[in-house]
């Protein structure tokens, strides 16, 4: 057993690791299907699904099944290929995205020094899903929907980096690994930089594109605007797309600006997970609380609202860094 | 049978008689032919050559008759009792309806077979506009000078008109359907849009636009109603609505019923209204057969009305603020309409379509424990109002997606014959239950909310706050009502009385006569109009002395409201559709009838 070199171990852990990682993400973005449900039905007074398995928990095995065998259609008048690329687009670029998220101090997939940065590249591309899915459908529905949802994810990422520069200034730096350290030795970036969570909370559920910012398949709308056209495992890549994206936001909100995993008693991923759900369960109180604003509303408040307070704290944190260097 | 019903409160006469003598001044009495009905307003037949100038008048006459309430026809040819009228194979009439006279006039014109034509009345007001495709649709009687005289109930494919006596009413009496796939295509060819057809331009001079089709199967478009959206980016230039893919004929099949089996059909007019439909009709049935009702049946009549009315009004808001993008609320609403229902099902036996009323009272007395029940929901309901105006229609969100949306003001609602709370949203006081009581309903205390700006926020609230006077007429019935029979004692009432027919010969005879063919009520003509949960709903009965209606006009408040869309709309943006769709509370079986 030569070959079987420390490093080599090494590498095969991390790649074991990132196997797990990949697979717990993807299970709790399908399973968050049926946890939406519930919730949604224990908030609407009513069941919700109930009834495969222990309080309807195997829900999604059956959903699954069905979305398998449905017919894997492609609108004859649709652009194949693209019409392909969309739904593996919307999946995997926020997936990627999950490697830079440190879940405890010895697991996470990457540790890059950029991790910020890369995140920031990942949720940009997740525009091309819906883009690409609009425009190849040839659906006059599904091209208004991804009209919409570039005009907004474009507007709010504009303002979704900067409100996060304040968080990179005070720990100086990108690595998110670093950032969690920076708030056990400091403090938790929820306070220092409460603005800053605002706006980015704010353009994470506009980069998901979650109610109220669901502007892009607006059901009532647009009829589910740009995957209209999609069916069976298409359709079901962009749906546990979005869920991947609610985890990946939370579990951002979580590292960036509540402590990480640090806490006290519990093991650091039990911490972990209890505040990342919580932030998943707020994306859902979202979905059942409030209505949705008009698409111009909504880039009015992103442009005029959001965008000014980011620069507001962006610049008090600048000058708080900067004095207290001095 | 004790105060006298307010079944036969007619218009005050002098008002009635004002018009025809005005007009009679205006042009000469013998122009117009007065025909006597029980219809409670004037009728005129007028000559062909007169009616645009008639009409013109009477829209510009001091206290003017601002609003087109009716327009449609008759087929003439097959009635035997016309005592005096105009000879005519077809005739239209024009229902014209002045607020601040508080009364109505009748215009009618007699026209020949061979010669099925008339001047257009879009000009004057323009609403008629669908009322006279309409007419062409099912009569063929042909408007000069209409902008788009096309078929609008049936297929554009459709060979003959419907609603003529020769045309038959059964399928039976057709060869059987078959749908070829050549057929199929040539059906869906027919109804792709053309935009030329309606006068619109394909692209201006920057940009092309694009033609989206909202429905006829779209989540808000609140059932099979299609509308055509011409848009600049999400911005609405023009739009065509297009209805008629729920309609089932009611009108035709009146023909063929008894007064009495046609009851179950007008539950399904408006489905949400329930025994709400059953009341127009059964009043101007019990006008033309001349029965008083006993207190007590208008007593529970009218409470069932307003339970319809309250759950109509919960399906509105559950569905607005779903509209609007709000998903939970209407689990909320649906949960008190089953409250709602479980009162209703106890005394009706039924749901949403009880057909629980019958010519001269009601089917049943109420059951024993019903004031019970009646008083658990006026407990709790006004709570949960409270609840939704907090948590929904104060949130800021909503408020900034319905505030200013698709407003219009009292004078276009009046020009395009909108009623009900679209019209009371832009301060007009017009609720028929106070401005022409019917049912006995100005023996009940409660008020009529109204709002100034005329938006889809404010079409809403003033549901809501009619929620709340609901419950108090409901509460006022529960507290106050009479004792008595729940059947008035008549021979026309049906089902009859069957006490005394083992006394009587003749009773006997009448009852079994009544039983196995329906009651034959004497030829006249009969009109009543409702507050109904959606606007102003009325039957406009003609008797030819038989045991079915000759001809029974269903004048339905959602389909007026539908053909304002273009006006209200053009120029905003897709999302305030939606939201001035939800605002109207329509529904489609109302509009296609």
């Amino acid at each position: 057993m030569s070959w079987l070199t420390p490093e080599l171990v090494e590498i095969l852990v991390a790649v074991l690791k990132a196997i797990v990682i990949l697979l717990v993400v993807v299970v709790c973005g399908a399973l968050l299907s049926w946890v939406e449900r519930r919730l949604l039905g224990l908030w609407q007074d009513r069941y919700g699904p109930n009834r495969v398995g222990p309080f309807g928990a195997f829900q999604i095995a059956a959903d699954m099944i069905k979305m398998f065998f449905k017919e894997d259609w492609t609108p004859p008048f649709a652009d194949k290929f693209i019409f392909t690329l969309a739904p593996v687009l919307a999946m995997s670029s926020l997936l990627i995205a999950f490697v830079v998220v440190p879940i405890t101090p010895t697991w996470g997939v990457a540790d890059l020094n950029i991790g910020l940065l890369f995140f920031f590249g990942m949720a940009g591309l997740t525009v091309y899903a819906v883009l690409f899915a609009g425009w190849s459908s040839n659906n006059k529905f599904a091209l208004l929907g991804s009209l919409r949802a570039s005009a907004q994810t474009v507007s709010y990422e504009v303002f979704m980096g900067l409100a996060l520069m304040g968080v990179v200034a005070q720990a100086g730096s990108f690595n998110l690994r670093e950032i969690v350290e920076y708030q056990h030795q400091h403090l938790w970036f929820i306070l220092p930089q409460f603005l800053g969570f605002c706006t980015f909370f704010i353009a994470g559920v506009a980069v998901t594109h979650r109610h109220p910012f669901d502007q892009p398949e607006a059901e009532q709308e647009l009829a589910d605007g740009y995957h209209i056209e999609y069916a069976g495992m298409k359709w079901g890549m962009f749906f546990v797309g979005e869920y991947i994206g609610i985890v990946l936001i939370s579990a951002l909100l979580v590292t960036l600006f509540f402590g990480g995993w640090h806490g006290p008693l519990l093991p650091p991923f039990a911490w972990f997970a209890l505040k990342t759900g919580f932030f998943i369960m707020l994306f859902i109180l979202l979905r059942a609380s409030i209505p949705r604003p008009r698409y111009d509303q909504v880039m009015a408040f992103g442009w005029t609202f959001c965008l000014p307070l980011t620069l507001i704290n962006l610049l008090v944190t600048g000058a708080l860094v900067l004095v207290a260097a001095n | 049978m004790t105060a006298p019903s307010a079944l036969h409160t007619t218009p005050p006469p002098t008002a009635t008689d004002d018009v025809v003598a005005e007009l009679h001044a205006r042009f000469s009495a013998e122009t117009f032919t007065v025909q006597v009905t029980r219809t409670g307003m004037p009728v005129l037949w007028v000559a062909r050559e007169l009616l645009l100038e008639v009409l013109g008048y009477l829209r510009h006459l001091p206290k003017s008759y601002v609003m087109l309430y009716d327009l449609h026809g008759m087929d003439e040819r097959l009635r035997t009792q016309r005592r005096g009228l105009p000879a005519a194979d077809f005739s239209v009439f024009y229902h014209l309806l002045s607020i601040e006279r508080n009364s109505d006039v009748m215009i009618k014109v007699a026209l020949q077979e061979n010669d099925l034509k008339l001047p257009s009345a879009t000009r004057i007001w323009p609403n008629a506009n669908w009322y006279e495709r309409e007419v062409w649709d099912m009569f063929g009687i042909h408007f000069d000078g209409h902008p788009h005289l096309t078929r609008i109930m049936m297929p554009p494919t459709w060979q003959g008109h419907p609603l003529r006596k020769d045309y038959p009413a059964r399928a039976t009496e057709f060869d059987p359907y078959s749908l070829s796939a050549a057929k199929q295509d040539l059906e869906q060819e027919a109804l792709r849009f053309q935009p030329e057809d309606w006068g619109m331009q394909r692209h201006s001079e920057n940009e092309d636009y694009m033609f989206l089709n909202l429905g006829p199967n779209h989540p808000s478009a609140h059932g099979a109603f299609r509308i055509i959206l011409q848009l600049d980016g999400e911005e609405i230039v023009d739009c065509v609505p297009e209805v008629g893919y729920h309609h089932r004929g009611a009108e035709k099949m009146a023909e063929r019923q008894s007064w009495h089996s046609f009851i179950p059909y007008t539950d399904r007019i408006d489905y949400l209204g329930g025994v709400m439909n059953n009341l127009p009709y059964v009043l101007a049935v019990e006008k033309l057969a001349g029965i008083t009702v006993p207190d007590r049946v208008d007593f529970i009549r009218v409470m069932l009305a307003e339970f319809f009315r309250i759950n109509s009004h919960l399906l509105f808001l559950g569905t607005y603020i779903q509209d609007v993008g709000a998903m939970t609320p209407v689990f909320f609403t649906f949960t008190d309409r089953q409250r709602a229902y479980q009162v209703i099902e106890a005394i009706t036996g039924f749901r949403m379509h009880p057909a629980w009323y019958r010519i001269g009272g009601v089917a049943h007395d109420l059951p024993r424990g019903w004031d019970k029940l009646v008083r658990d929901f006026v407990a709790w309901l006004p709570k949960r109002l409270d609840e939704y105006e907090k948590a929904a229609l104060q949130n800021s969100i909503l408020r900034g997606r319905t505030i200013g949306v698709a407003a219009y003001n009292t004078q276009q609602a009046l020009e395009w014959g909108v009623t009900g709370s679209g019209l009371r949203a832009t301060g007009l006081d017009f609720d028929l239950r106070k401005a022409r009581p019917y049912s006995g309903y100005q023996h009940f205390d409660f008020e009529i909310p109204l709002a100034v700006n005329g938006d889809a926020y404010d079409r809403c609230i003033i549901r809501v706050e009619e929620m709340r006077q609901s419950l108090r007429i409901i509460e006022q019935c529960l507290n106050n009502m009479p004792a008595g029979p729940y059947k008035a004692d008549h021979p026309l009432t049906t089902p009859p009385p069957k006490e005394r027919t083992l006394q009587h010969i003749e009773t006997l005879i009448t009852h079994f006569l009544q039983v196995s063919w329906g009651p034959v009520m004497p030829a006249n003509e009969a009109f009543q109009m409702i507050e109904a949960t959606k606007g102003i709903n009325s039957y406009y009965l003609t008797s030819d002395g038989s045991t079915m209606s000759y001809r029974t006009r269903i004048r339905t408040p959602s389909f007026p409201h539908l053909q304002q869309i273009p006006a209200v709309i053009n120029g905003s943006m897709v999302a305030d559709l939606i939201a001035y769709l939800g605002s109207i509370d329509f529904v489609m079986a109302d509009v296609d009838r």
